[in-house]
């Protein structure tokens, strides 16, 4: 006789052999419910406590019902991956193609063996006064698609700025009081419009708009914090180091006509010792000699000054062979014309564009 | 001599070039990166052309590298330690 309790049908043991058979699912404790109204709970005192809080919805979750459509996915996921393989094929065979095209070795007709790179050898250093052939190459016969890959990286700096650079301070600064002071009158004025109240608290106290701010988004203190990371052992190596960098890449810009090298390669030393600077030091000691305005003065400027020089080259008939500078004597730092400032100027180019590139990514400004 | 060096640097390129793809972590993948920049900056001395070196030492193993690790400190995908260890509250 099989013993059956009294109530059974809603006993534990009942519910939990359902369960294992499948038939029913466990009575489970609605820890979801409880969990969303925690949320609820502390997104409402965020909401209570600061008056800029912005909400961020999150996206709904994946709806099981719909698993179909996945079926779409699944066959545009293959098409995709059928595509990709052979656009790699296409572009292999077309590369392959190109190198049948190609003289082979040692034929007589390859461009190692016309008369233009003999001209550069034989002639290169009492035409252009230089002793380094390359430089003389880039910045004497071929200046004008210098020019133009000067003019290439002024673009991308321009570009990386359009995206990235803030005219008004970022809200989490640790340094530059000075200009948080000069923005101060401006950021009331458009705060009016959004939160009235933020406004007038800002106006008695500006100091607790700022913390304000900060409850908002306290992720980006935590993020980047560019005024206050010093660090000694960074800075002890940098004080020694960062001089040396600007010294080497001064020399390879100042010898670029001599010894190998030039306005490229001396830049992106300048640029990286910046850089290198910028990191030991923080934004604020790099900003008493490389402000916004110093960078605007020196990149359009350098950029305008090699322009008027290829304009007087393009005058004298399309390379500087032909330029009143004298070249002076063979070898000696100031010889070979207009070359000397072309290398500086590239360089100075280059070497704003390096640490443009590298404040804009890390802060937004200078 | 000389070719043995170069032979073991081209090997070591190529072994970067593989574990740049293969690293799972995207840090792991940009100091990869940082030593095949290294590594050919000292093949184009091999070759030669000093200039070329210089560059690829300044830009390709400095700016580039040090921009990719803004970047990635940008995105989160850089995960700073934590010194304590209490569970983070805020974070709910």
């Amino acid at each position: 006789m099989s013993r059956i309790r009294k109530n059974y049908e809603n006993s534990f043991a009942r519910h939990f052999l359902d369960f294992v058979k499948g038939d029913k699912p466990l009575p489970e404790e609605d820890h979801v419910a409880e969990w969303k109204s925690r949320v609820a709970e502390v997104k409402e005192n965020e909401r209570t406590e600061n008056a800029n809080y912005i909400e961020i919805t999150e996206p709904e979750a994946y709806d099981a019902a719909h698993g179909s459509d996945m079926a779409g996915v699944r066959l545009f996921r293959k098409i995709y991956y059928i595509l990709a393989v052979f656009m790699c094929l296409m572009i292999i065979g077309m590369l392959i193609m190109n190198v049948a095209y190609m003289p082979r070795f040692g034929a007589t007709y390859t461009p190692m063996n016309n008369e233009v790179a003999e001209r550069y050898l034989e002639d290169g250093s009492e035409e252009t006064g230089v002793v380094n052939t390359v430089t003389g190459m880039i910045l004497q016969y071929r200046a004008f698609d210098t020019f133009g890959e000067t003019n290439v990286l002024f673009v991308a700096a321009c570009s990386v700025m359009i995206l990235l650079f803030h005219k008004t301070e970022p809200p989490m600064r640790a340094d530059g009081r000075k200009r948080k002071k000069k923005s101060g009158k401006k950021a009331p004025a458009a705060e009016t419009e959004v939160a009235p109240e933020v406004a007038a608290a800002s106006e008695n106290a500006p100091a607790a708009a700022e913390t304000s701010l900060s409850c908002v988004w306290p992720q980006s203190t935590a993020v980047e914090d560019p005024g206050t990371a010093p660090d000694v052992i960074l800075q002890a190596v940098a004080r020694v180091v960062v001089p040396m960098i600007f010294l080497f890449g001064l020399y390879i810009l100042l010898n670029g006509h001599l010894s190998p090298g030039g306005g490229f390669s001396g830049g992106a030393v300048i640029g990286a010792g910046l850089i290198l600077y910028n990191a030991a030091y923080g934004f604020r000691a790099t900003r008493k000699f490389f402000d916004e305005k110093v960078y605007d003065i020196i990149k359009v400027g350098s950029l305008c000054l090699y322009a008027l020089i290829i304009a007087y080259y393009l005058f004298t008939g399309a390379n500087g062979i032909s330029s009143v500078v004298p070249l002076g004597k063979l070898g000696n730092i100031l010889s070979s014309g207009l070359i000397l400032p072309i290398n500086l100027l590239v360089g100075l180019e280059v070497a704003c564009t390096m640490y443009a590139f590298y404040a804009l990514f890390r802060r937004g400004t200078f | 001599m000389t070719k043995i060096i170069l032979l073991l640097l081209l090997g070591f390129l190529v072994v970067c070039a593989i574990g740049v793809s293969c690293a799972k972590s995207l840090l792991v993948s940009v100091v990869i990166f940082m030593s095949y920049s290294l590594v050919m900056s000292i093949i184009w001395i091999f070759l030669e052309s000093l200039d070329l070196a210089i560059t690829e030492a300044a830009v390709g193993a400095g700016v580039t590298s040090v921009l990719f690790f803004v970047t990635l400190r940008k995105i989160n995908a850089v995960e700073e330690e934590k010194e304590s260890d209490e569970p983070d509250t805020k974070k709910l």
